[in-house]
């Protein structure tokens, strides 16, 4: 793929889209069928949970934090131009975006470390 | 363009167009679920997740159903329309049965997450 | 940048299947893209076939991928774009058949401006006969302000040429035929409101628009095509939900 002509703030934003929408929408059904199983009883639950405590579940939740994040933000861009018309902040929303996604990933580091 | 094709082709352009509706929709209500969802999950997982604490706060509770029950529907809609414009973008996979499909997948993934949601519930 | 003494140019030759053969052309102080193009076909081989008629930014048949963008190249000064060591490569413009070398098709692009209704239909005179009054139209209603924005293409295809959905989707219109038709949508004289609206609409319309705004990145005018779509997605949407269609 050339990247000459895609080397844009809006472009990189599609990208990032598509690739967390992508990898969101395939984790969703899985999400919901393991919680849904595990939710029989408290003590399945506890399970589960007890199960993600180990660090590379802890890194795989920091990245989904990070991705729905950048999802919820850079919609919220696209909804932005849509339906509000804003153009002339695009770059910023851009920049903006990318900075709600890193400093949610943190505040969730920080909480479960 | 035959008259009937035109016709086909703008009934195929109309459903198209409620996908898109139903695409920026979901998005709206997930807006805001998913800052909900975040701010819960930050939340929650302070000091350590427990069963009991998230049961505590969900059992019983039909305004936190009502919440997931409609997360679960906007989840599962969005995200399969999404897979949907994927697939035809990328592997060329589109049409009328192929949307169909999509949509019964989104229904399907957004009755495992309201099956979650009465389990966190009841 | 320090100029080299010459430039290295790479231009595309053949059809769809082709390659790039390499001329050394002299740099100069002021020299448009153009100008190079035009000094191999004078100097070096006249075979090479490209397309230019105004050399002044009106007419937009010069356009080409110019080292990975697309470009007007006579409104183009090679110091803006050119790569290290005096390096030019050039190709004609991406996302339409190549006729040759530096010569893209530009049928299928016309052809969306017209499947898009980008043609003015007068509103009392059906027959495109001459209405008996001059309608008014202010300057400062919204409407007006909203198809002003847009009306400056010259269908130069520059912003069709760097868009990806017209690549992953050959019936896309485009950025230039949806821009079109926006500016019509809000021409208050026109009488074909549903129609256009029911050509832009769908995968092949609007709808399949990610707001990547390479169109608009690109775009010589400084038009906005990104924005004309989503007018076009608004519009749509609230007559989708209001039942106005
Ligand atoms: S904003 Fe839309 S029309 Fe413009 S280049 Fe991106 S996808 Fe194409
Ligand atoms: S919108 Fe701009 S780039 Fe596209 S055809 Fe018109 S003038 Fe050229
Ligand atoms: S030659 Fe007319 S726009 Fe370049």
């Amino acid at each position: 793929m050339d990247l000459r002509p895609r080397s844009h703030p809006t472009y990189l934003a599609f990208v990032v889209h598509r690739v967390s929408g992508l990898l969101l929408a395939l984790f969703l059904p899985v999400h919901f069928w393991a919680l849904g199983s595990a939710i029989q009883g408290e003590a399945r639950l506890e399970g589960l949970l007890r199960w993600t405590d180990n660090p590379l579940a802890k890194a795989g939740e920091t990245v989904l934090v990070v991705l729905l994040a950048a999802h919820l933000a850079g919609g919220l861009r696209v909804l932005a131009l849509e339906f509000l018309g804003w153009r002339a902040r695009q770059k910023d929303m851009v920049a903006a975006s990318a900075g709600v996604a890193l400093l949610v990933g943190l505040v969730f580091l920080f909480n479960v470390v | 363009m035959s008259a009937a094709s035109a016709g086909g082709a703008a009934r195929a352009a109309r459903q198209q167009t409620h996908l898109w509706v139903a695409q920026r929709v979901t998005a709206m209500v997930l807006a805001i679920a998913v800052v909900v969802h975040l701010v819960m999950i930050i939340g929650a997982v302070r000091g350590g997740l427990s069963a009991a604490e998230i049961l505590g706060r969900t059992r019983g509770n039909e305004a936190w159903l009502a919440f997931y029950v409609v997360f679960a529907l906007a989840a599962g809609l969005h995200g399969a329309i999404g897979l949907r414009n994927i697939a035809a973008e990328t592997i060329g996979l589109r049409g009328r049965a192929a949307d169909l499909a999509w949509l019964a997948i989104g229904l399907a993934t957004a009755v495992f997450g309201i099956r979650a949601a009465i389990g966190l519930y009841a | 940048m320090a100029s080299a003494a010459s430039l290295t140019v790479s231009v595309w030759r053949g059809g769809e299947q082709g390659h790039f053969a390499r001329f050394d052309v002299p740099a100069r102080e002021n020299q448009t893209v153009l100008d190079v193009v035009t000094y191999i076909q004078r100097e070096l081989d006249p075979s090479l076939a490209y397309r230019f008629a105004c050399r002044v930014g009106m007419c937009g048949s010069c356009a080409m991928t110019v080292n990975g963008r697309a470009r007007w190249t006579c409104r183009t000064h090679v110091r803006k774009v050119v790569g290290a060591g005096g390096a030019l490569e050039l190709r004609p413009l991406g996302n339409l058949p190549v006729i040759r070398d530096l010569v893209a098709d530009l049928a299928p692009f016309f052809d969306k401006w017209s499947r898009a209704r980008g043609t003015f239909q007068p509103k009392e005179a059906e027959e495109g006969a001459v209405p008996d009054d001059f309608a008014i139209v202010p300057p400062a209603s919204k409407q007006r302000r909203q198809a002003d924005a847009g009306i400056e293409c010259i269908g130069c295809a520059v912003c069709y040429s760097s868009c990806d959905v017209v690549a992953w989707n050959g019936d896309y219109l485009g950025p230039a035929a949806l821009n079109r038709a926006w500016t019509l949508v809000n021409d208050v004289r026109d009488g074909a409101r549903r129609d256009r609206l029911d050509a832009v609409a769908g995968d092949a319309g609007c709808h399949s628009c990610h707001s990547t705004q390479s169109c608009t990145e690109r775009c010589p005018k400084n038009l906005d095509p990104s924005l004309a779509i989503a007018g076009l997605k608004r519009t749509l949407f609230w007559d989708t939900l209001l039942g106005r269609r």
